[in-house]
């Protein structure tokens, strides 16, 4: 059955969107943090996080809008699209909770990001490799953030090891949507121009395995089953209110024609 | 074939006038020692189009940088200016020149060491070994992976004592 909001009229805008959409609210998640990181260090380091990904989703939505073709701009699509519009990945949307949470959130996510990046370097579509190639660089130096996080946390205390963990147990389950690939992805990958998620299973799954091995984590045990999908507009209760508090300001005081915030 | 040359005389010219535009948060640096001006050119009518590409996707100086380069050409003379921000091929701290390092140490910041690594060393590997701006000490420690802004670390010399910022290798 589908949904009002599906839509793949226009999968390489979907596909396209999708990119931006992890990035932008995994990048608003990380800007939640400002002001009250762990300590000075990571309160900026957050900030810097955000600001790559903001950086990222700004790329990728206005190649997006481009793709739409309805004269749209980046900042259309970001501020003023309801959550089932929403493409992002259920990972990238749940709650900061603790630290420990947010880096069990972070390595998952931005090992993911930095295998389909890689090849999307390779993507036959001009716009989508240079994109992902920029974007690869500053991944990189995610994932080394995020990791060695992982290592600190999970070989610390009794206490930061057990919050990690405690984050991968809660967050495992949003595990097996990052490698739905619907039939629209997998025609795009035949064309050169996407990556199939489920292609890159594999590695994600050995390198996670490797991390988790070297920092003492328990990898739990996955369904495998796909919660809801954001292909279909399906959200957790959470996007909704993270966009109200990122849309607010541009709902509330929208703005005209040739005035741009 | 005469334009011509009143083409290149006028590009060469602009390049100098670049020299002069100082990168909004690492003064010590032009946006041409940064190596973000990938291409200069005048068209035959006297307009002028510069491609720059940026250090980092978020960096929010982008906007400003390209807003200073467009007013620094246009105060020496040419009023219809256009800047392209090309991402292609993505820059990396081996666009900066051998000048512009020698001006970040001088300004007190470390500068990038060797080449950005790739691949799995990128991802899991072991911090270079930073010198201490101030007293050239290798002896020193990774504070914070970021900065005060995305393109840079916090270090600290353990010889010296003194904390200083390295501009990191992507």
């Amino acid at each position: 059955m589908k949904s009002v909001y599906y839509n793949n009229d226009n999968p390489h805008y979907q596909y396209v969107l999708g990119l931006g959409d992890d990035c932008l609210v995994l990048g608003q998640r990380w800007a939640e943090w400002l002001g009250k990181g762990p300590n000075l260090e990571l309160d900026i380091a957050s900030s810097n996080l955000s600001l790559d990904l903001f950086g990222q989703a700004d790329l990728w939505l206005g190649y997006a809008a481009e793709l739409q073709g309805e004269g749209k701009t980046a900042d259309d699509l970001a501020m003023l699209r309801d959550a089932p519009a929403f493409r992002n990945h259920w990972l990238c949307e749940q709650p900061n909770s603790d630290w420990g949470v947010t880096t069990a959130r972070m390595v998952m996510f931005s090992l993911y990001q930095y295998i389909r990046y890689e090849r999307l370097t390779k993507s036959s579509d001009p716009r989508i490799a240079e994109i992902a190639a920029k974007a690869l660089k500053e991944v990189t130096y995610h994932v080394r953030f995020s990791s060695e996080w992982c290592m600190r946390l999970g070989q610390g205390t009794e206490e930061s090891h057990r919050r990690l963990q405690k984050g991968v147990n809660e967050l495992w389950r949003f595990v097996a949507e990052l490698f739905e690939t619907p039939d629209w992805e997998r025609d795009l990958a035949d064309k050169g121009i996407a990556v199939a998620s489920e292609d890159i299973r594999e590695e994600w799954d050995q390198q996670i395995a490797d991390l988790f091995e070297a920092a003492g984590l328990t990898r739990p045990e996955s369904t495998g089953r796909v919660i809801g999908s954001r292909h279909n507009g399906h959200h957790s209760e959470h996007l909704g209110h993270l966009l109200c508090e990122m849309q607010f300001l541009q709902r509330a005081y929208p703005s005209t024609a040739g005035n741009v915030w | 074939m005469v334009i011509h040359m009143d083409q290149k005389r006028a590009e060469a010219e602009i390049w100098k006038t670049l020299e002069t535009v100082m990168d909004p948060e690492v003064p010590a640096l032009s946006v041409i020692d940064l190596g973000i001006v990938r291409k200069v050119s005048v068209t035959e009518t006297g307009g002028v189009d510069v491609d720059v590409t940026p250090t980092y996707s978020g960096c929010p100086a982008t906007d400003l940088i390209n807003a200073i380069i467009k007013a620094a050409i246009e105060t020496s003379g040419f009023d219809d200016v256009t800047i392209h921000t090309v991402l292609s091929p993505a820059w990396t701290t081996d666009w900066i020149s051998e000048d512009g390092r020698k001006k970040l140490k001088e300004y007190g910041v470390a500068p990038p060491v060797g080449q950005a690594a790739t691949g799995k060393a990128a991802l899991f590997g072991v911090s270079p070994d930073v010198g201490c701006p101030q007293c050239d000490s290798k002896n020193t420690e990774q504070v914070s992976e970021f900065g005060s802004t995305a393109c840079k670390a916090m270090y600290r010399c353990l010889d010296c004592g003194e904390p200083f910022e390295y501009f990191k290798c992507i």
